[in-house]
């Protein structure tokens, strides 16, 4: 039920973003992450953004588990 | 980056087993609260690669398995109405009440129609101006501050016909419960993300602060799962208890106070009645005032006695305390096409994932 998957913010119009998930671009409404732009990413939570995503905190937990992985 | 594929690499993923099964030194049992970690679990077949002395449990996160019998029965009643039309995601549509379900009643030619976000709802209600709508409002923390931007809509629009069958809980009342009851033993938490997203670390503190427990926020691809348990490992080891966020890329310590003052400003807490776990205060909301017209509850019909099948195990699967292959009823009279309790029902519920993956 608390599934979120992820986009690409592509377009935005008042409280509602367009948004590219997978190559589908969507509406999904911004009231609950209004400071999101363009080019951002968000996870989509039935048809609103929940939160940004931050993509330097992606690669920083990727690159920690692969020193992890590799440190045995 | 696309955030899923680069966190299902299996070379990591093996690497970070390793180090599991070198580090965890004694017999721990930790619980996913959430229904999506649960299938995430099953399905990249975590419980199989880790040592058998880590035990994973299955918490009460999936909110369609936790909604009481009542609120099915009193969502079927005003499906009978012959002005009403329900709108529920779907889900909701194969869980039992009493004697019949929404899908039957859909069947017996109700409108019943599933949505997929809250804002389909308005649009239903703008449709159908001579009929009422009623929104059958399931969730935890992720979903319910989504209802309240459409509530806000409802009453900026000045729409008149919809309403809003809530039945929305709220986490961290219900893991203060499990924590406090003594069948269960648990040395630490896998956090769910996305309420997580929403709530930030601070409605978790009790957790270590009063009950000396670890626990860690943790997303829902495979390495993220093994790096949130790895990460519980490491404080048991070290007689830790912290709140960690192991899903960075996502929840912030603070959360999402936007989507929170949603919810508070059509809602305020209240006591909640849980499947299995029963009463729990603080884990529900009641409307505000100026909101009370929209609860469906309000309506008048007749709604029958509720009744529970006496051999559902549901009550004990949501608190971790029994396995769905303790259940008489499991594969036998209870399989997917058939749902005797809602955790068969329900895509994240533990026995349907139990039915798929084992």
């Amino acid at each position: 039920m608390c599934l979120g998957i992820p986009g690409k913010v592509v377009k935005l119009e008042k409280n509602v973003a367009k948004v590219d998930v997978g190559g589908i671009v969507r509406d999904i409404s911004i009231d609950l992450c209004p400071d999101v732009s363009v080019g951002e990413y968000v996870l989509i939570h039935t048809g609103f953004a929940i939160q940004k995503i931050d993509e330097e905190e992606a690669k920083e937990t990727l690159e920690l588990l692969r020193k992890m992985a590799g440190a045995i | 980056m696309k955030f899923i594929d680069e966190f299902r690499d299996k070379g990591i993923a093996e690497g970070l087993i390793r180090k599991i099964r070198k580090t965890c030194t004694r017999p721990i049992q930790l619980m996913e609260v959430c229904g999506t970690h649960t299938v995430a679990i099953f399905r990249y077949g975590i419980r199989g690669l880790l040592p058998e002395h880590i035990r994973l449990l299955s918490g009460p996160g999936c909110p369609v398995c936790v909604t009481p019998n009542k609120d099915i029965d009193l969502a079927i009643a005003l499906s009978r109405q012959k002005d009403v039309i329900i709108v529920t995601f779907g889900d909701m549509m194969k869980v039992p009440g009493s004697t019949s379900s929404l899908q039957k009643e859909k069947a017996e030619g109700r409108d019943i129609r599933i949505i997929y976000s809250s804002l389909d709802a308005l649009k239903i209600a703008k449709e159908n101006p001579e009929r009422r709508i009623v929104f059958l409002a399931i969730g935890f923390e992720t979903t319910s501050p989504t209802i309240a931007v459409a509530m806000l809509q409802v009453k900026e629009e000045k729409i008149q016909n919809l309403f809003f069958l809530d039945s929305q809980k709220r986490v961290p009342p219900a893991l203060r419960a499990l924590l406090q009851s003594k069948r269960l033993g648990i040395d630490g938490l896998i956090l769910p993300g996305h309420v997580s997203a929403i709530l930030g670390t601070k409605p978790y503190q009790f957790i270590s602060k009063e009950f000396g427990r670890p626990a860690v926020i943790t997303g829902f691809e495979p390495l993220d799962i093994l790096q949130g348990i790895w990460q519980l490992i490491q404080q048991i080891e070290e007689n830790r208890a912290a709140i960690e966020i192991q899903y960075r890329r996502v929840v912030r310590e603070e959360g999402n106070p936007t989507a929170r003052s949603k919810i508070y400003e059509v809602f305020e807490e209240d006591e909640g009645i849980w499947r299995g776990l029963g009463l729990i205060p603080n884990s529900g909301y009641r409307f505000k005032e100026s909101y009370k017209w929209m609860d469906a509850k309000n309506f008048d019909v007749e709604v029958e006695p509720t009744r529970e099948h006496p051999e559902c195990l549901c009550g004990e699967v949501l608190q971790g305390i029994k396995s769905p292959l303790e259940c008489r009823l499991f594969k036998r009279v209870c399989h997917p096409e058939n749902p005797v309790g809602p955790c068969m029902v329900s895509i994240e519920g533990t026995c349907h994932t139990y039915y798929k993956f084992q």
